[in-house]
């Protein structure tokens, strides 16, 4: 280390100008500090959010015992695993489709497909909440699935992010190695199985991980196409702050917070721990 | 090799991708126990011809048989056969083992069974103790041998090897050219190899069939290849070779043939075939002799000036413009430390005897 401190900075030392350093330390402050401060203040021992009073878990303990928040809070949760789940399913089944043929209207089928991500939301939330007042999508169902349309809704804009990372770690698959296993005797599901999902796992991940954050957080559309008894967290922070911004609130986020933190952490992990094996070179 | 059966058999075969004919009428017949290469240049068909006998792609017409069984209707992963492919295709996130043991698990082979033959194919290329390591964990002629082994470890009766020393550099490919060759010997398995490289053929092959446009040009063992080629392109694409067209313009004694070239006068060359019209004259570089003075008599000799030398190591070539017009390239073997070497602009004859003058038709 400190023979390396004491060699003269190269042109493309960046990280060891101190102008460089600085507005880095910057960058992160105007990034960070308000996530910092939301959770700081979710100990805080005060009815308002702006005096520090002293510390304390009263609020946390308040978001808990309010029920209506935690219904919130699962039907979230809830939402997000199943949009996860399926529009990794689709997402992976579209990526593939597109990659592996060729058919007549590919190209409008693929930016058809793409529509969902470059659409406003507001649009997307009106026609959702037109479609299925217009199928008469009943209500009143018993949980989980009074969650269905909230749930197609996540799908239909999450599931094209999930093509769109998947497609693009395909791009970088070597075809010669599904021709090596087949070679070898494997068949077609086989040689997908061994071969096509190992090569597929991080842009997987990184899919999921993307479907479900977007879920998770999404305001616009589930705020159209949510009842009554369908309440999802952002909804339920939003009802929640129009009188006035609490600790309870900053508690509950700070849960979610953590929460996405917990899963981002793993499936980081679990791809660095795959990521030697399906990152390696695909070509000589 | 002609007198053991045949394994392969090509007949007619053509593989056409729109209007390209990659594939285009190919006949070939490859014996048990054959090392047969398919040279050419790039872009011939040799790797659409290959895929074709694994089963990735299926001829547009023909036939192709193996064990003198017709393929058309069986799937890569039930033909007897098996592939190196051009990129090695070792599983990335599969160990050394598991790449091997790949093609056994999948035929669902006992696992004692597995691990024996594995073991024993890695040894057979020299990879025992590698067994843990990842692909990234090795190098290109390591990966090579998995890709081998894992082949190898199916027992196929007929090997295709796709280019699989051209990612290798020089002394590397030579030393796996060696190998390679004496693996096929020991475990008897036919080898079909694809090569752009001639000196890999040659050394390594049995018998050659060279392809140009998706035509198989000639097939022969390598020195028959080299010495009598039976065209101007494959004359030309093995090895150096000095060539100029010529009308014939009688025979002598019957078996002599009267040439004349337009820029080296009459020629009369040994050769027992009747011939007429326009042909081809050529001779090999290594068959030419430079003196200070004019050849015997038995020799075609021309006087010129000496207008490049290029050292090669073991040997220089000397490009020489002969009086009379063409351009003659000979190849001087450097014997000692001190061989002399003829300079630029050096006024010498060069020459040859008629009998190692080959006559190719168009
Ligand atoms: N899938 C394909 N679609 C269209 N044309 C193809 C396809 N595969 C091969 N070709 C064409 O067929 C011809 C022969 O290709 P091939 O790959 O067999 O050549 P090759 O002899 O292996 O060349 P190289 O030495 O460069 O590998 C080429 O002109 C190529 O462009
Ligand atoms: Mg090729």
């Amino acid at each position: 280390m400190s023979v390396r401190s004491n060699n003269p900075i190269g042109p493309l030392d960046y990280t060891r100008r101190t102008w460089m350093r600085l507005v880095l330390l910057g960058t992160f402050i105007f990034l960070y500090a308000p996530t910092v401060t939301l959770v700081a203040f979710s100990f805080n021992d005060s009815r308002r959010n702006i005096v520090w009073r002293g510390f304390t878990f009263k609020y946390y303990e308040k978001a808990w015992n309010n029920s209506s928040l935690v219904e919130a809070f699962a039907n979230s949760l809830t939402i997000a695993f199943l949009s996860t789940l399926i529009s990794v399913i689709l997402g992976t089944m579209t990526a593939i489709l597109l990659w592996r043929f060729r058919f007549p209207g590919k190209a409008g089928y693929e930016g058809a497909m793409s529509l969902p991500i470059v659409i406003p939301e507001i649009c997307m939330g009106v026609a959702m909440l037109a479609f299925f007042s217009r199928i008469g999508w009943p209500s009143g169902l018993p949980w989980p699935l009074n969650l269905g349309a909230i749930t197609i809704a996540h799908i239909s804009f999450s599931f094209p992010f999930v093509t769109v990372v998947v497609r693009a770690r395909l791009a970088s698959f070597n075809r010669e190695l599904e021709e090596a296993a087949k070679d070898l005797g494997a068949g077609e599901w086989q040689a997908f199985k061994d071969i096509l999902i190992p090569h597929m796992r991080p842009g997987l991940i990184a899919g999921a991980l993307l479907a479900f954050t977007l879920s998770l957080d999404d305001f616009v559309i589930t705020f159209f196409t949510s009842g009554p008894d369908t309440i999802t967290f952002p909804i339920k922070i939003y009802s929640m702050i129009r009188f006035s911004v609490t600790p309870e609130v900053n508690a509950a986020s700070a849960v979610l917070i953590a929460i996405t933190l917990v899963m981002t952490t793993f499936a980081l992990w679990f791809q660095s721990r795959s990521g030697g094996q399906s990152g390696g070179r695909a070509h000589g | 090799m002609a007198d053991r059966p045949v394994i392969l058999q090509i007949k007619q075969v053509v593989k056409n991708f729109g209007n390209v004919y990659a594939v285009n009428g190919v006949n070939l017949n490859i014996h048990e126990g054959e090392f047969f290469a398919l040279l050419g240049p790039s872009g011939c068909g040799k790797t659409t011809l290959l895929r074709m006998l694994a089963g990735f792609e299926f001829p547009s017409e023909g036939s192709i048989k193996i064990d003198g069984k017709e393929t058309r209707d069986i799937p890569p992963n039930q033909r007897p056969v098996n592939m190196v492919f051009q990129s090695y295709a070792v599983f990335p996130h599969m160990t050394v083992f598991d790449n091997v043991a790949y093609g056994l698990k999948v035929a669902k082979t006992p696992r004692e069974e597995v691990k024996k033959r594995v073991q024993d194919a890695l040894a057979l290329v020299k990879l025992d103790g590698y067994d843990l390591r990842k692909p990234d964990q090795l190098s290109g002629g390591q990966r090579q041998r998995v890709a081998l082994a894992r082949a190898l470890v199916k027992r196929p009766r007929v090997l295709l090897l796709d280019e699989p020393l051209s990612a290798l550099d020089a002394k590397l490919r030579e030393a796996m050219q060696l190998e390679l060759v004496k693996l096929q010997k020991a475990v008897g398995i036919t080898f079909v190899i694809v090569t752009h490289d001639q000196d890999e053929a040659l050394s390594m092959a049995d018998r050659i069939a060279v392809m140009e446009n998706g035509v198989v040009r000639q097939v022969a063992p390598p020195g028959e290849l080299y010495e009598s080629p039976n065209c101007r392109f494959v004359a030309d694409f093995i090895g150096r070779m000095n060539l100029f067209s010529g009308i014939v313009e009688g025979q002598e004694d019957g078996s002599k043939l009267v040439v004349s070239t337009e820029l080296l006068g009459k020629l009369t060359i040994p050769h027992i075939e009747k011939l007429s019209g326009k042909l081809h004259l050529a001779v090999r570089p290594e068959k030419l002799r430079i003196s200070s003075e004019i050849l015997p008599s038995a020799h075609f000799s021309f006087p010129g000036e000496v207008d490049a030398v290029v050292y090669h190591g073991s040997e220089s070539h000397v490009y020489l413009k002969t009086d009379a017009g063409p351009l003659l390239c000979a190849t001087l073997t450097n014997l000692s430390r001190s061989s002399v070497r003829p300079e630029k602009g050096e006024r010498l004859w060069i020459g040859w005897a008629p009998e190692d003058t080959l006559v190719l038709s168009e």
